[in-house]
């Protein structure tokens, strides 16, 4: 029956030593533990997140990449046509101006034949005229060989000449 | 749902309440039959009974062998206050194994004090003293005490240290043997607010395990009958009583003195409300008296096993050989059967603690409609 008993002597060392391993553990022990054990989950948590993060992060910096890349090349090929199409523009103009150049000297050239087939013709009739002139010498002379001839050469002159007079 | 978990938890609590007495029950048959055998055979039937009992009891002294009739045994201090002589404080070497009496003091051989100290008045009757000697449980207990708080130190310090590496060796199985009380007894036990009362459940937990496991230890450090004593099992379970009982909320003060049942089970005749009140202190004494009962019973079982060998020396050399196998064997598979009980124990009174810590912490059922 002395088992059922609890003895007093035993219950007061088991108060003291109870009470000061609650109050240990209780205190320093157990709380720090757990507290321990919690902050490293905690970090791990948030070591995954800032892992998962990073990664999004880098999807997200290979994506914009990307898009640069293509915005590049997009952009390249606008400025290959918009260069192809200020080449044939400036071609095109080259060409125009060239043209019309052209047709300037062409016109200048003209405008100088002319004026030397003009100048030309007016030598050719001054030649012509004096030509004519020394012709109709000749023809004079030859004609005014007989004073007779002369004489009625000068009157018919005088004539002409009087007419405009009278 | 509330109800099917009182349900569950009376039924379990019972089962747990059965289990040990069946044990006990087994035990007293089997040291029965170990001392009748033995009484027809040999006169050392009554020192195997008192061996066992010896045992099981507390002690002034850490007995460890006897050779040629010499006791070899560790003296612990007697503490004892006298109401005529005061205090007085002495080794228990002074009563030479309870062979002398010293200062009035002497070890009584009768019924009632067997094995305790007492004093003799002038009338010739026993008295018993205040007595609050260094016993061998009181010793072991202090003892395991020291190391419990130890180990756990250690274990706290290596993560005040650093907290965020990851631990190995003993403080790594410390940590997971820790996790594992915390995350599957006290989380789904006690509910919402867990945190509170887990540290006190963990080391409840802990120093019913260190004290179990060491009583399984035959020699010096161990060996003491701790938790197998009604006295360290009254505090524990008066804890517990203490814990649930001062974190009751008022849901759970209603239910017990003003349930959720028809009028008449609790207006004329109080039949629910006192059923309800036996049951705040059944809780607790359950838990008392299975922890005790328990150990109690594994430390006989394996006595009464190691017996056998010494009961059958007179039955000659092969019926003794053969015996001595099987006590062997016995013992051995009893040791690791003790070891799970070790630990089952002391889950099971963490377990039902931090079930009796939640089941008092209980919200109004309005709440619980409206959430």
């Amino acid at each position: 029956m002395s088992l059922l008993t609890p003895d007093l002597g035993l219950v007061f060392w088991m108060l003291v030593a109870f009470g000061i391993v609650v109050f240990v553990l209780v205190k320093f022990g157990f709380p720090v533990i757990i507290k321990g054990v919690e902050d490293r989950n905690k970090f791990i948590d948030d070591s995954l997140l800032a892992a998962k993060q990073a990664q999004e992060e880098l999807a997200n910096v290979k994506a914009t990449s990307e898009e640069l890349l293509n915005q590049a090349r997009l952009e390249q090929a606008n400025i290959l046509a918009d260069a192809a199409k200020s080449r044939d523009k400036i071609v095109e103009a080259a060409k125009g101006k060239a043209s019309e150049e052209a047709a300037k000297i062409i016109d200048l050239a003209r405008e100088q034949i002319q004026l030397e087939k003009e100048d030309a013709i007016r030598q050719i009739r001054r030649e012509v005229g004096l030509l004519s002139v020394d012709i109709a010498e000749k023809v004079l002379r030859n004609s005014l060989s007989e004073e007779k001839e002369q004489m009625n050469m000068i009157d018919r002159l005088l004539d002409e000449m009087n007419i405009p007079k009278s | 749902m509330k109800i099917k978990t009182k349900i569950f938890t009376f039924v379990i609590s019972l089962m747990l309440l059965i289990a040990p007495s069946i044990n006990a029950q087994n035990v007293a048959v089997d040291t029965l039959q170990t001392t009748t055998t033995a009484a027809e055979t040999t006169e050392s039937e009554l020192d195997i009974k008192e061996m066992i009992l010896e045992h099981l009891a507390d002690a002034y002294e850490w007995h460890i062998a006897t050779m040629n009739g010499k006791h070899i045994s560790i003296p612990l201090p007697v503490i004892v206050y006298s109401k005529t002589t005061g205090w007085h404080v002495f080794s228990s070497a002074k009563f030479h194994h309870g062979h002398e009496a010293y200062n009035g003091f002497k070890i009584s051989t009768s019924e009632k004090y067997k094995g305790k100290i007492v004093e003799t008045d002038e009338a010739g009757n026993e008295i018993r003293p205040i007595d609050i000697s260094l016993t061998k449980n009181a010793f072991s207990l202090l003892l395991s005490s020291a190391l419990l708080i130890l180990i756990i130190m250690m274990v706290s310090r290596s993560y005040k240290r650093n907290s965020l590496e990851s631990k190995k060796g003993f403080v790594g199985v410390m940590e997971m043997f820790i996790l594992s009380v915390y995350n599957d007894i006290i989380k789904p036990g006690v509910g919402k607010d867990y945190k509170r009362y887990a540290p006190y459940l963990l080391t409840v937990f802990f120093f019913i395990f260190i004290n179990n496991i060491l009583g399984l230890i035959p020699i010096f450090p161990g060996g003491a009958n701790v938790t197998g004593n009604i006295a360290i099992t009254m505090v524990l379970a008066v804890c517990t009583f203490l814990i649930v009982n001062l974190s009751g909320t008022k849901e759970y003060f209603k239910e017990i003195f003003w349930p959720d049942v028809p009028w008449w089970l609790k207006v004329p005749v109080p039949l629910m409300p006192a059923i309800e009140i036996i049951g705040v202190f059944t809780k607790p004494f359950a838990l008392m008296i299975r922890l005790f009962a328990n150990i109690l019973a594994g430390h006989s079982i394996v006595l009464g096993l190691v017996s056998l060998i010494f009961v059958t020396v007179s039955l000659g050399a092969a019926t003794n050989a053969s015996m001595t196998t099987l006590s062997v064997i016995f013992t051995v598979f009893i040791d690791f059967v003790e070891l799970l009980v070790a630990y089952i124990q002391a889950y099971v009174f963490t377990m039902l603690s931090a079930v009796f810590i939640g089941l008092a912490r209980i919200e109004p059922h309005k709440q619980k409609e409206i959430a």
